[in-house]
């Protein structure tokens, strides 16, 4: 029984609210730079939009989605009141203040550094303070994920921590410290200089600070689709969670992995040395593990409930699979797109191959694949499953769900497999505008209007989850059975130590960061020299 | 509570020494591999031992460098000069304002009482300092050459060519009378020939530092401007950028940039 529903609420229509204009905003990228349209006049224009669509698609609506759904879990799994209720809204109410404070100064055209900042482009300070306000917000979030769990444990000592709790609170701490890159970033090198009290900037070491934040930024976004995938879906489908223990390795080794490998993204930077890319390149390829642990739980719980409604033989039993039941469908939509996403993620973290695609549109195809695709895919499908239950009205429009779904799915690949292809071709990113008529580049417009019409189709699905959450809050009022999360073939009864807490996880993530960032960053903050001036953007005209 | 409460960390604790044995384990293999493994590999002279392959790996800065070849020496001289963003800004700007405008009397017969004349010669009201400041200096180099600036500037100090630039700066600049919309050359460049829009530097869209504003300027001095870049005759833009830039520009486009930044100067 969740006893905060307006808390929750207002997180996921915040979050839902703000992807809605977002998206839009991406599709009219895609328009504006593809053959369909003439060059754009003003650049600027489309730089302040990729950083409006990149700020609040990357920091504001996931943060607020972890955070509601967080919240949710932390009475639901927990079966207490959340402690500290003033709290929760008081970091929602930065999170407000900050995007707000963020996303003016983006659209008077005084920001257009894009969502990671990009040193030593310097933009008004106002908007990297927004940033830091937003992630100040969640960070109440995390201590009081940390403080509820504390407060459960106390009450229940010995007792097995909840799965769901237990990968909550691991989103949180993953969250807290990947975040502090950014933050060290923003408020060492950037706002000093966006304030005035110095012109130059060590871009190196800040892009190395960004890249402790950069990737396992992208573990936080995950949590609640893996959340999903191990607590909502088997119980939706009607079948068992096939591990509890395998569920709680894969959380746990998130947290280790997830941080100490951000320098696949700095490949191509020259103020780090090789030994440390292969380092991050071997710890990215990690990731697998605990990904595979999970591709290889879910598919097995994903069988038992086809057994269960009778499904026999070898892969005869995928037949019998709830496919009209949405949960179902957008596992098998978002394994689909995680499978295709992560193939193309091998490229990226092998230190040779990414040479090949670096800094082109594959990039951009990859991470709206995963992102965009079997993440947020995911996040439809926990707004369907927690609904009821926040509005305490029948979900009755399951039609219009599965349509939904299945045009977000489709959608999705039409945007983004012709946005891998151009990527191949060479097509850099972050361009305003491409020459279309140029012989050597022909090839690449075909691939370019194909993306607009998928974005297109992402729009159209966006507008049907919209009228589906909207209708229901109209339906007809039930009183919905009470929550529960997937139950396991068996279910602990006790715990080892090292899986009902954190403790060990959060010391390795701390440990394997100081092994594998320690280096970089203390010879970059010794190497004065590596200062260069800040190029300010937006401020005259 | 009994005193053989199982402990997180400790070595009896199969979770704690699986997990950090295993996570030991890769973290030194990958170190052996990237900083040991890989650099000796490379067979690089340069590169012989352990201690260099492992400081190569880690990205310490040696003086490897200097057993390459000096660089070359140029034909003629080039701009030295270094610009930062706050580089005119001192405790006493506007000391140095009035000091700017006491020696700009030497310069009125040709810019003008206030910085803008109707004699071909460039508008200097308004403009931004640290381009004035530099184009000062190359001609007290040489790396920009004229006849007439060469001789005015010589007898200047550093300070003198500061206190310039803050004086014209701070003058309001001439009413701009650019066309509403841009040609295409300004707006969009030519990507495909390597050209950025004008728009992206030199106002319209945005300022890049070092890059002068341009409108409006006179349409003759703009144009030869233009072409002293294509030819090669004018060379003092650090990295060779606008001779790039003037050399891949057709005759049109010169002129539609011109006609765009000249307004109907």
């Amino acid at each position: 029984m969740i006893s905060n529903k307006r808390l929750v609420l207002a997180h996921f229509w915040l979050a839902f609210g703000v992807f809605g204009l977002a998206i839009l905003l991406g599709e009219w990228q895609m328009f504006i730079r593809s053959p369909l349209h003439a060059w754009i006049r003003d650049p600027d224009l489309y730089y302040r939009s990729v950083t409006a669509h990149g700020t609040v698609m990357g920091y504001v609506f996931p943060t607020l989605i972890a955070m509601g759904l967080g919240y949710a879990i932390s009475e639901l799994a927990l079966d207490q009141p959340l402690v500290g209720r003033r709290w929760a809204w008081v970091g929602y109410a930065l999170i407000i203040i900050g995007s707000i404070a963020a996303v003016v100064p983006v659209a008077m055209g005084l920001d257009s550094v894009l969502y990671t900042f990009y040193p030593p482009m310097i933009g008004n300070a106002f908007y990297y303070i927004g940033v830091v306000l937003v992630v100040v917000g969640s960070w109440i979030w995390v201590a009081l994920m940390g403080i509820n769990l504390h407060v459960w444990k106390r009450a229940h000592p010995g007792a097995p921590v909840p799965l769901a709790m237990f990968a909550n609170v691991a989103g949180a701490y993953l969250w807290a410290w990947t975040a502090v890159g950014a933050a060290l970033e923003l408020l060492f090198q950037i706002l000093p200089v966006a304030l005035g009290f110095t012109s130059t900037i060590n871009a190196g070491l800040s892009r190395v600070l960004f890249s402790w934040t950069l990737h396992a930024i992208v573990y936080f976004w995950l949590m609640p689709t893996y959340i999903a995938f191990y607590t909502i879906v088997p119980r939706a489908i009607g079948g068992r969670l096939y591990s509890d223990t395998m569920a709680r390795i894969s959380f746990a080794l998130f947290l280790v992995f997830a941080m100490p490998i951000g320098i696949h993204h700095l490949f191509a930077d020259p103020q780090v040395g090789a030994g440390f890319k292969f380092v991050h390149s071997v710890f990215t390829a990690l990731v697998a593990v605990p990904t595979f642990l999970t591709v290889f739980t879910i598919c097995a719980s994903v069988e038992i409930a086809a057994r269960l409604r009778g499904g026999k033989g070898a892969f005869g039993w995928l037949k019998a699979l709830p496919w009209d039941n949405p949960q179902m469908l957008a596992l098998a939509f978002s394994f689909v797109l995680l499978g295709f996403g992560g193939a193309g993620g091998l490229i990226n973290m092998s230190y040779q191959l990414d040479s090949t695609i670096h800094n082109t549109q594959w990039i951009t195809g990859h991470f709206h694949l995963i992102f965009g695709g079997a993440i947020v895919i995911m996040y439809f499908a926990i707004a369907y499953d927690l609904w009821p239950h926040l509005t305490g009205r029948a979900m009755l429009d399951l039609g219009l769900i599965r349509a939904q779904l299945w045009l977000w799915f489709v959608g999705m690949i039409v945007l983004t497999f012709p946005w891998h292809y151009a990527g191949i071709l060479g097509m850099p990113r972050r361009m305003a505008y491409y020459d279309y008529t140029a012989p050597g580049m022909a090839a690449e417009g075909i691939t370019v209007v194909m993306s607009v019409i998928g974005g297109a189709l992402l729009v159209l699905s966006a507008i049907l989850f919209f009228t589906v959450l909207y209708r229901n809050h109209s339906a007809t009022r039930v009183e919905p059975a009470p929550f529960t999360f997937s139950k396991a073939v068996h279910e602990p009864t006790s715990l080892p130590l090292a899986l009902n807490g954190l403790g060990l996880w959060v010391a390795l993530m701390i440990v394997l960061t100081i092994t594998n960032y320690g280096y970089p960053i203390v010879q970059l903050i010794g190497l004065h020299n590596a200062d260069v001036p800040a190029v300010f953007v937006g401020a005259k005209r | 509570m009994n005193s053989e409460r199982p402990r997180l960390i400790s070595l009896r604790n199969p979770w704690f020494t699986a997990s950090v044995g295993g996570t030991l384990v890769v973290l030194l293999f990958s170190m052996f591999v990237g900083f040991i493994w890989l650099p000796s590999a490379q067979n690089d002279a340069l590169f012989k031992g352990l201690l260099d392959s492992i400081c190569s790996a880690a990205g310490v800065p040696r003086a490897w460098l200097s057993e390459t070849s000096p660089p070359v020496t140029p034909q003629q001289p080039v701009s030295s000069v270094v610009l930062t963003p706050e580089m005119l800004i001192g405790p006493d700007t506007r000391g140095s304002i009035g000091r700017g405008a006491t020696l700009a009397l030497r310069c009125t017969m040709c810019h003008g009482a206030r910085g803008v004349s109707a004699a071909n010669t460039p508008n200097l009201a308004g403009q931004y300092g640290p381009s004035i400041y530099k184009e000062l200096r190359d001609f007290q180099s040489g790396a920009r050459t004229s006849a007439v600036m060469a001789p005015m500037v010589v007898g200047l100090g550093d300070q003198d060519l500061r206190d310039l630039s803050n004086y014209y700066a701070s003058l309001p600049r001439a009413n701009s009378t650019s066309a509403p919309s841009a040609p295409d050359i300004v707006a969009t460049g030519a990507p495909m020939r390597n050209i950025a829009p004008c728009g992206s530097c030199h106002g319209g869209m945005v300022n890049k530092l070092g890059a002068p504003w341009l409108s409006p300027q006179p349409r003759s001095y703009l144009k030869d401007q233009l072409e002293a870049f294509a030819q090669g005759t004018r060379h003092n833009d650090i990295s060779a950028q606008m001779r790039n830039i003037a050399r891949n520009m057709t005759p049109d486009e010169i002129d539609a940039s011109v006609g765009y930044y000249a307004g109907n100067k």
